[in-house]
């Protein structure tokens, strides 16, 4: 695997406020990556180093092999698609696909028409007059038509009805699959987009959570319920993120790092439940946010499942 | 997919092997692409080709260069097989280990079996 980008140690500060810290990571090329946080976390500001938007503070920021930043080599190679993406007050949707038609080298205009059609976008109505949800089909249409060799969408679906978004995820992958490309999706709707990610980065107030592949998240991330004791025994051994109770009963979520963890708890008598990524990391987010960490919690446990 | 079956890509496997078993897939026909199978369950095409790799490192498909991966003879046979002697582990442990909770005697489970199943 070779990589489309890679941060080294950014960090991201504005006036009184840093945004991201010492934040590594690398994007694999042709990876659909969900970037994943809560809001404030600094997704957007990621993004935007990523797109030449803005200079870091501290650290490399490295795109298609180079600075993105004034950059015409990297940047006619990527396509950023912002949240509540604006457009010239008098551009119609048409001439927003015109103007991405010629900002585009890798443009497909046959697959633009297709997309304009399945979200029933009308072509001669200004934008500033679409409602919300069509305002970000518009982006969608243009993200994907770009076939930008580094397409990056944040939080693309503003307004979206559950199916629009559907066709965005179908449309996405049948694309994907077809001209793979390096992807990087925000998104707070976890679960619908899990299955489509390849990698998984999360990111709290500005650090680094979590980094790994998604199918590993999901083979080493596990809820186990049964009696308190026998649930403590079985949490000993791996970090627990969460963990409640009721009437003698204990339901914990569990990060583990052997094989064998799935079998040990059956062992114990605990009921094991693999654990979605959305509730990972919520879990993650909240054990994160809470002042007083568990023993069996430390930062490189959490990492774990690194690349 | 199933949150609760394990890995996707196992799923992935695992519905193919289904699919073989019951005559569905015949061997020598060809298996679905990554992609078809990516966009059909709705998950990245990379987690599908895992799954067909699976099923190639076990001997169940087989790659023809340029064309796409085949049903091996011999593979309903093998995953018969190999499903047969998966049959204690996974359906009569979790039996017994009921039985045992609520107080059911071995003597007790055959005879239910015999009734259910109308074979001695």
């Amino acid at each position: 695997m070779t990589a489309a980008a890679t941060l080294l140690g950014v960090t991201m500060r504005f006036r009184g406020h840093t945004a991201l810290t010492d934040v590594s990571t690398t994007l694999q090329a042709d990876t659909i990556t969900g970037l994943l946080g809560r809001n404030g976390a600094g997704k957007t500001t990621l993004m935007q180093l990523l797109t030449g938007h803005r200079v870091p503070t501290a650290g490399q920021v490295t795109v298609l092999g180079a600075a993105p930043y004034e950059n015409d080599g990297v940047l006619s190679r990527m396509c950023f698609i912002k949240e509540g993406q604006r457009y010239p007050d008098h551009f119609r949707v048409c001439d927003a696909v015109s103007a991405a038609a010629h900002l585009y080298p890798n443009w497909d205009q046959p697959l633009a028409d297709q997309l304009l059609t399945d979200f029933d976008l009308p072509g001669r109505r200004p934008i500033k007059k679409l409602s919300r949800g069509m305002n970000s089909a518009v982006g969608i249409v243009l993200g994907l038509a770009s076939r930008a060799p580094v397409t990056l969408f944040d939080e693309p679906y503003l307004g979206l009805d559950a199916v629009a978004r559907q066709l965005f995820y179908d449309r996405l992958l049948a694309d994907y699959a077809e001209h793979p490309r390096t992807i990087l999706l925000s998104t707070h709707l976890i679960e619908e987009i899990s299955d489509l990610l390849e990698h998984v980065l999360l990111i709290d107030r500005g650090r680094v959570l979590l980094d790994a592949d998604a199918e590993t998240l999901r083979s080493t991330a596990l809820t186990v319920t049964g009696p308190a004791a026998q649930v403590a025994t079985f949490g000993a051994g791996h970090a627990v993120l969460h963990q409640e109770s009721m009437a003698g009963q204990t339901r914990a979520i569990v990060r583990t790092a052997t094989a064998t963890a799935r079998q040990e708890a059956t062992t114990l008598g605990l009921a094991v439940e693999q654990t979605s990524i959305q509730r990972l990391v919520v879990a993650m987010s909240l054990a994160a946010a809470q002042p007083a960490t568990p023993s069996t919690l430390d930062r490189a446990t959490l990492q774990g499942a690194h690349r | 997919m199933n949150e609760d079956a394990g890995p996707i890509f196992r799923q992935v496997a695992t519905q193919l092997e289904d699919a073989i078993v019951d005559g569905s897939l015949a061997e020598e026909s060809q298996a679905p692409s990554s992609n078809e199978l990516a966009a059909f369950h709705r998950i990245n095409p990379a987690t599908a080709a895992k799954g067909l790799n699976q099923l190639v490192a076990d001997g169940v498909l087989y790659k023809r260069r340029g064309v796409g991966m085949f049903v091996a003879t011999g593979a309903r046979e093998q995953l018969l097989k190999r499903r047969r002697s998966e049959f204690a582990e996974q359906y009569l442990t979790p039996l017994l280990a009921e039985a045992d909770k609520v107080g059911i005697s071995i003597a007790e489970i055959v005879q239910l079996l015999r009734e259910r199943g109308g074979r001695s």
